[in-house]
């Protein structure tokens, strides 16, 4: 079972795979829209990316209003 | 299709759709690679009038008001259509709104019934004003087995035994109220009438005709006034099958298109660039020798095309580009926000015409739309048939302010006849925008005079309606205005809101208060954020009842200072 420190760790590996920005640049706090420099529709192509690396289905819904990768990691983590 | 001319209300056309291709597909639902529900007209109406029965047991009459509040998916037209067949007015309430801007609204509407989705009702059901909610029926979807609906009943139980009763409407009855914007400040509700639609509908497919077997995929939300004119309203009424997708992710929306053969599909400006972004990805891994045919390819079809779209053509020539489209693909729309001239010409290009069209809430929806006779990329097109424009007083190079005037535009805003008075006059519709119509009848949009942004995802962005999230900011006053509003540019796109902040005298901006407007913001939705703020002088100019002068305090701000200097971005 993950913690949610390990959540919030690979969501920002992946995150900065996805998007090619250096993993030592992300932290869990920062709005990954300003961050990435992603618009809405890019955030949920990271999503899919996220359902696949944990195996969990996530609705949209779910995300409207998280802009942060920490809330992402909580919401994640809820489902694991 | 129907000849809706004919018809006086939206319940009577839809209730003769459903009589006249009942063993059409009215309706598909998917979700990712899932196929939720698949819908004749008769399966259609079997699902709708139950429901129409169970809301008129539970005392719906004609004239009351039901709000919907759901994602894209099929039980919003089945819940619309039995809200119509009763003779109600619906009341599409935009499902990413925040649950005290939902109960603001179901208040200042006052719906007697609200259909919604279940985890937007238990949002709706933990926020703070919910103990004023008075809504007096309430229907969840797909709320789980043995949970406390708070009240609420089951919208897969409510089905009525007996046959409903059918509640004819004039054409000068609301149909709708569609909330334009205003959840902090001034409630916009425009009050669309059967008329509005029913002339919209057949303005629109005059130019685009749908017919049986013809499908359209359905992305944006319902609530959205394009879709619900061109993903339920127009496709119902010529017979045609709308493809709902509940997932707006870039890769199922891209599976959909072969997998369902779509036809047409409307887009806002993000999601057609996503679509850009996309296929120039895949371009861009091709191997040298195949990108370059393509590219021969692409500009053999634009010498061959010319300036009038010949599907024949491009589906030949590039028969891989359009066979990832289904093959049947025949326009995209987009309208809602500016869209970007290159983007169009991308898509054309490719034997993809996209449709640029213009048009707001308060005109039923589309205003101009492309007719590709010939294809512009620099305009939205040409008037709707039975659409007129005029400029409000041009300039030297023609540019105005647009007004329009059309059976389409909407009878009042719900309960606030002065701000009616002040956007209908004479019946011209004033828009807002800035535009001028070329020499060939092309609409050309310029910038806007009014103090509103409109994101690439089409929503429209009040800034007075924000303000309250920096309520208690350790200042002495604040205003948010759309930046364009205070320095007026003549460009569409990447709009702005900026924040005015007037410090008490004698204090400066701290770290402390730079952390919490930060924090403040990011805790508003993408687009409503600023992006910067202005460090004002002067007290506000308020009025006698101490609102803010708005317009009198962005012309100070704009003779007193720079934008580039002035603005600190966050």
């Amino acid at each position: 079972m993950r913690t949610l420190e390990q959540t919030i760790d690979e969501i920002l590996g992946l995150a900065a795979t996805h998007f090619k920005v250096p993993r030592e640049q992300l932290s869990p706090h920062d709005d990954f829209f300003k961050k990435l420099k992603i618009d809405s529709l890019q955030a949920l192509e990271l999503l899919t990316r996220l359902e696949h690396h944990f195996s969990v289905e996530l609705p949209d819904y779910e995300f409207q209003g998280v802009s942060d990768f920490r809330t992402l990691a909580e919401r994640i983590h809820t489902r694991l | 299709m129907l000849d809706l001319r004919q018809y006086t209300s939206l319940g009577a056309a839809l209730r003769d759709a459903l009589e006249r291709w009942p063993d059409e597909t009215c309706l598909i639902e998917a979700d990712r690679e899932r196929e939720n529900c698949r819908l004749t007209y008769r399966q259609f109406k079997e699902a709708a009038l139950p429901l129409a029965r169970a809301l008129q047991d539970l005392g719906f009459q004609g004239g009351d008001r039901a709000a919907i509040i759901m994602t894209n998916q099929s039980k919003w037209l089945i819940s619309a259509y039995a809200v119509f067949y009763s003779g109600g007015v619906l009341v599409p309430l935009d499902y990413k709104l925040m649950a005290r801007e939902h109960l603001q609204l179901l208040a200042h509407c006052k719906a007697q019934v609200l259909i919604v989705e279940h985890h937007l009702w238990r949002v709706i059901t933990q926020a703070d004003g919910y103990r004023d909610f008075k809504v007096r029926t309430v229907l969840v979807t797909e709320a789980p087995a043995k949970m406390d609906l708070a009240g609420a009943r089951r919208w897969e139980e409510s089905r009525g035994s007996a046959e409903p009763q059918f509640i004819p409407r004039a054409r000068e009855d609301v149909a709708c109220i569609v909330y334009s914007s205003g959840t902090g400040g001034r409630p916009k509700g425009c009050a669309l009438t059967h008329e509005n639609y029913l002339e919209q509908c057949v303005a629109l497919t005059a130019l685009y005709p749908f017919w049986p077997g013809v499908r359209y995929l359905s992305i944006l939300p319902t609530n959205h006034a394009i879709d619900f004119m061109v993903g339920f309203i127009g496709p119902f009424t010529c017979g045609a099958t709308v493809v709902h997708l509940r997932t707006l992710r870039p890769e199922y929306v891209r599976d959909a298109f072969p997998r369902y053969r779509i036809a047409y599909m409307t887009l806002v400006p993000m999601l057609l660039k996503n679509l850009e972004r996309g296929l120039r990805a895949k371009f861009g891994a091709l191997a040298p020798y195949r990108r370059f045919l393509l590219h021969w390819l692409i500009r053999i079809n634009r010498t061959l095309v010319g300036d009038r779209p010949n599907l024949r053509v491009s589906r030949v020539l590039l028969r891989q580009v359009h066979q990832a489209f289904g093959g049947e693909l025949r326009t995209l729309f987009v309208g809602g926000a500016f869209m970007d001239p290159s983007t169009l010409q991308f898509f054309y290009d490719l034997g993809i015409p996209v449709a640029n069209a213009y048009g707001l809430t308060e005109a039923g929806t589309a205003v101009t739309v492309n007719d590709f006779k010939p294809f512009r990329a620099d305009t939205v097109g040409k008037p709707l048939p039975g659409m007129e424009i005029k400029i409000i007083n041009p300039g030297s190079d023609g540019v105005g302010e647009v007004a329009v005037r059309s059976k389409t535009v909407m009878s009042h805003y719900l309960d606030d006849p002065e701000l009616t008075a002040e956007t209908i006059k004479d019946g011209w519709l004033r828009t807002g925008d800035l535009g001028r119509i070329d020499p060939s009848g092309h609409l050309q949009l310029f910038g806007r005079v009014k103090n509103m942004i409109v994101t690439e995802g089409g929503k429209n962005v009040y800034p007075e309606d924000i303000e309250n999230a920096f309520e208690g900011l350790l200042v002495k006053e604040l205003c948010v205005f759309a930046a364009n509003f205070v320095w007026p540019e003549r460009v569409l796109g990447n709009e702005k809101l900026i924040l005015v902040v007037r410090l008490e005298p004698g204090n400066e901006i701290t770290d402390a208060l730079l952390n919490e407007l930060s924090s403040r913001n990011r805790r508003l939705p993408d687009y409503k954020r600023v992006n910067g703020y202005v460090v004002w002088d002067e007290d506000f100019p308020r009025t006698a009842s101490m609102k803010i002068k708005r317009g009198v305090l962005a012309e100070a701000i704009r003779a007193k200072l720079d934008r580039q200097s002035a603005v600190v971005k966050l």
